[in-house]
């Protein structure tokens, strides 16, 4: 459970054991890849690239410059999960969110694990991200957080750790699925013969799971609207994508409007009423007369109606909570307190520079730890120290000391790795992983698979595509590949 | 549908189409010019009457001080500030199309990305008098494309319906102003009206709107202003005369309204537009003046977007 830093000979390579065989499971893949031609590799990977510019995936890097839509690298060797290990990261990621959604329930009504004293109470109400205007509000069905994106890594065969929760607009899942896509129409010889799990279901499961949360004011067939801030966000691909596939309209803040309590769109018909808004705008700008009075990406009144039950938000205002890099400390405790259960995912061990024996211990260990900004994300404004240089280390000190509530610090861990194609054959890179977990009102969808990042350079430990990293399908491998004629999972 | 999307849609059918026109249009202003000093001697500029008719010429003298082909091709072709010029043409259809990506087909947004990217990596950098005619033959081009991307791959629903109406709204407003150029432009002292340089400035016209040879196949007669007229104001089967334009501007928002189950004021302002250019012949429009005509015309047309715009919730 304890894990030494990032030294070669203890890292895990999730397809090739240290005697060089394949682990189970993988032998077919394994095979394919010594025997696919390089050449045809480097062609299918241009094509993919080809793909992926021509169906428009790109995404955008802010204040770099360059190519302003840009393509995330590709990478054409499968990352593999078995059927078993899926499963128990089913269960957990189910645990996981239940109890957060639980979590942002009480603490937004009765504060109980406050009071029992299991999360320090500032923590939570004076965090920026605690949203009073929340507080006694009932949400359709108490979710909070419908899209949950939970970020994994692992370091052994058994051992998953949860590095993050995303609860408030987590992205790219259109990655995942386009993918598999792109897999499928470059290597269809591949997909013969193996069992692996479908993913394509994940648009339905999101609309079924958005449905599901109407509002109490909906009477009849909820309409459903994808919100986004408009097509210079960079994940703008992404919100068009998941209109699409789910067949409803995407809609920018200036086509919805408030009246009598509910929410409409403009349309060439004339108001028609929206009950479920799966928002990709952050709730910082959701609501001019509410939050940021600036926001033009917003909707005047719209959190009012929210309040009221007029209309559910996804995921709901004040989610953010539930992210904090801080909060994530107590989510085993959340799982203690609100289900009763142990955790089945682990945390990786946190330390907070608020607290001071942790700061003693942060600031003596700056070149063992990774350490992050408690609101940061995406990779930015993080240290990472054994790969820091004496001065960038003593900088980051001077900013820790400066506000230490604002850093957390994590030992670095060994990520697993996988074979990845690079410009000489294939070479071992360290990966994570997103599994995405929607919540309905009446039930919890899970697609078995999730979106693979990798981090191209040789030993990086960065995979955010802002930071030059790719991605890789992901496939989980039906029972019946690994064990004939055992029980076939339905997650 | 969400009228954004709906605005979205019509105005890059009207941008695409008023790129095209204005090609057309430096054209007809280019060739005329070429001629002007042929018969007087002199150098004769018309790039001032060519901007009056194109309603530009107070931006253009206000930046550039005097209309001449340089300050034209400046303004007109590649200035960005200017709303209308062939570069914020085409950058605002990619723009309206990229925000309706999904209500597109592959083909049409390929058209449109394109398009832009070799205008702004080619051309942009490249346009000068001695290959402005290369460039209006390209905007030509890409227009054409883009129109036939549109009819041979997209679904006869709303959408297609939209950018047609804005099109069309575009293209009556368009042939209008071509056919007052001539109005504006004066002939050379010397020169009579049906002399040579007269008649050369009509089928400047009609080649500008690529019919000179359906004119020849209409009317099997010699160039005659009234006869141009009739062609580019009352001909249904001209398709880029006020008629045919208001025919398909009346047709596709009928279209709409059917699908809606609702009509909509508009279709009434486009029906009377329309009816009043089945019923009227070329003398009375010659009788009251044909630049007082057009004049009319251009409002009603302008008022007719607006009150598109309006019941739709643009």
């Amino acid at each position: 459970m304890e894990d030494s830093g990032g030294r070669p000979g203890s890292v895990f390579d999730e397809m090739v054991m240290p005697d060089g065989k394949p682990r189970p499971g993988m032998e077919s893949l394994a095979e394919w890849m010594v025997t696919v031609p390089r050449n045809l590799l480097k062609a299918r990977q241009s094509e993919a690239e080809a793909l992926f510019r021509r169906i428009g995936i790109t995404f955008a890097v802010y204040g770099e410059g360059g190519d302003p839509e840009r393509l995330i690298p590709f990478d054409v060797i499968p990352r593999i999960l078995l059927a078993e290990e899926w499963d128990v990261l089913a269960r957990g990621l189910e645990q996981r969110v239940r109890a957060l959604n639980m979590f942002l329930h009480d603490v937004y009504h009765d504060r109980e694990i406050l009071a029992a004293g299991r999360v320090p109470e500032r923590l939570v109400l004076l965090n920026r991200a605690y949203t009073p205007e929340m507080h006694g509000v009932d949400v359709a069905g108490g979710i909070y957080t419908h899209i949950a994106g939970i970020d994994l890594v692992r370091t052994g065969p058994e051992d998953f750790y949860v590095l993050e929760d995303n609860t408030r607009t987590p992205s790219g899942v259109s990655y995942m699925l386009q993918n598999r896509e792109v897999m499928m129409r470059l290597f269809p010889e591949l997909f013969n013969g193996q069992s692996i799990a479908p993913v394509e279901r994940y648009t339905d499961d999101l609309h079924e799971t958005l449905r599901s949360v109407a509002p109490p004011a909906c009477d009849g067939e909820p309409t459903v609207v994808v919100l986004t801030p408009g097509l210079y966000n960079s994940a703008y691909y992404e919100h068009s994508f998941l209109a699409d596939k789910m067949g409803v309209e995407l809609v920018e803040g200036q086509d919805l409007f408030v009246r009598d309590n509910r929410v409409y769109m403009r349309t060439t018909h004339g108001p028609q009423r929206v009950d479920v808004i799966y928002r990709r705008v952050d709730d910082a700008f959701l609501d001019p007369l509410a939050f940021r009075p600036d926001s033009a990406l917003g909707v005047p009144g719209l959190l009012n109606v929210h309040r009221g039950g007029g209309v559910t938000i996804a995921n709901a205002v004040g989610g953010g909570i539930a992210d904090d890099k801080a909060i994530y400390m107590y989510v085993p405790e959340m799982i203690g307190f609100y289900l009763g259960e142990t955790p089945i995912l682990k945390n990786v061990e946190t330390f907070w520079c608020a607290r001071d024996d942790d700061r003693a211990y942060v600031l003596d260990h700056l070149d063992d730890l990774v350490v992050k900004e408690v609101a940061g994300s995406g990779g930015y404004g993080m240290l990472v120290g054994p790969k820091a240089t004496p001065e960038e280390r003593t900088a980051y000190a001077e900013r820790i000391k400066a506000d230490p509530g604002e850093f957390i610090a994590q030992p670095t861990l060994a990520l697993s790795t996988c074979p990845t194609f690079v410009a000489d054959g294939y070479a071992p890179r360290h990966v994570d992983f997103r599994p995405y977990v929607l919540v309905g009102a009446d039930k919890v969808r899970l697609v078995p698979g999730g979106l693979t990042r990798v981090a191209l350079k040789a030993g990086s430990l960065v995979v955010n595509s802002s930071q030059g990293g790719g991605t890789k399908d992901t496939w989980v491998l039906s029972r019946d590949t690994v064990a004939p004629g055992g029980e076939t999972s339905d997650a | 549908m969400l009228s954004r999307t709906a605005a979205s849609l019509y105005w890059m059918g009207r941008y695409m189409e008023r790129a095209e026109n204005l090609a057309r249009y430096l054209e007809a202003g280019y060739r005329i010019g070429q001629m002007a000093d042929w018969a007087g001697g002199g150098t004769r500029n018309e790039w001032s009457s060519f901007a009056l008719a194109a309603a530009c010429e107070e931006g253009l003298l206000t930046k550039h001080g005097e209309a001449t082909l340089d300050s034209v091709i400046a303004y007109v072709g590649l200035d960005e500030d200017n709303p209308s010029s062939i570069h914020a043409c085409l950058k605002a259809a990619r723009t309206n199309g990229r925000a309706v990506r999904t209500a597109l087909t592959g083909e049409m947004w390929e058209s449109l990305n394109d398009t832009w990217l070799e205008f702004d990596r080619h051309w942009h950098p490249s346009l000068r008098q001695d290959n402005l005619l290369n460039f209006l033959d390209w905007v030509r081009t890409r227009s054409t494309l883009f129109r036939g991307a549109m009819r041979g791959t997209m679904l006869r629903d709303d959408a297609f319906f939209f950018v047609n109406v804005g099109s069309f709204i575009e293209r009556a407003d368009s042939t209008a102003r071509i056919l007052d150029v001539k109005y504006h432009i004066l002939l050379p002292p010397g020169e009579s009206l049906g002399g040579s340089m007269d008649y050369y400035q009509w089928s400047t016209v009609l080649r500008t709107v690529s019919a000179l040879g359906s004119y020849h196949w209409v009317y099997r007669e010699s160039i005659k202003p009234w006869l141009v007229a009739e062609l580019l104001i009352l001909r249904e089967e001209m398709p880029r005369s006020l008629r045919h334009a208001m025919s398909q501007v009346k047709r596709y928002l009928d279209a709409i309204a059917e699908g809606h189950g609702q009509r909509h004021p508009c279709q009434r302002r486009a029906g009377q537009l329309y009816a009043q250019l089945c019923y009227d012949q070329i003398e009375d429009v010659f009788q009251n003046g044909l630049h007082e005509y057009l004049g009319n015309f251009i409002a009603r047309n302008n008022a007719l977007g607006q009150e598109i715009a309006r019941d739709f919730h643009f």
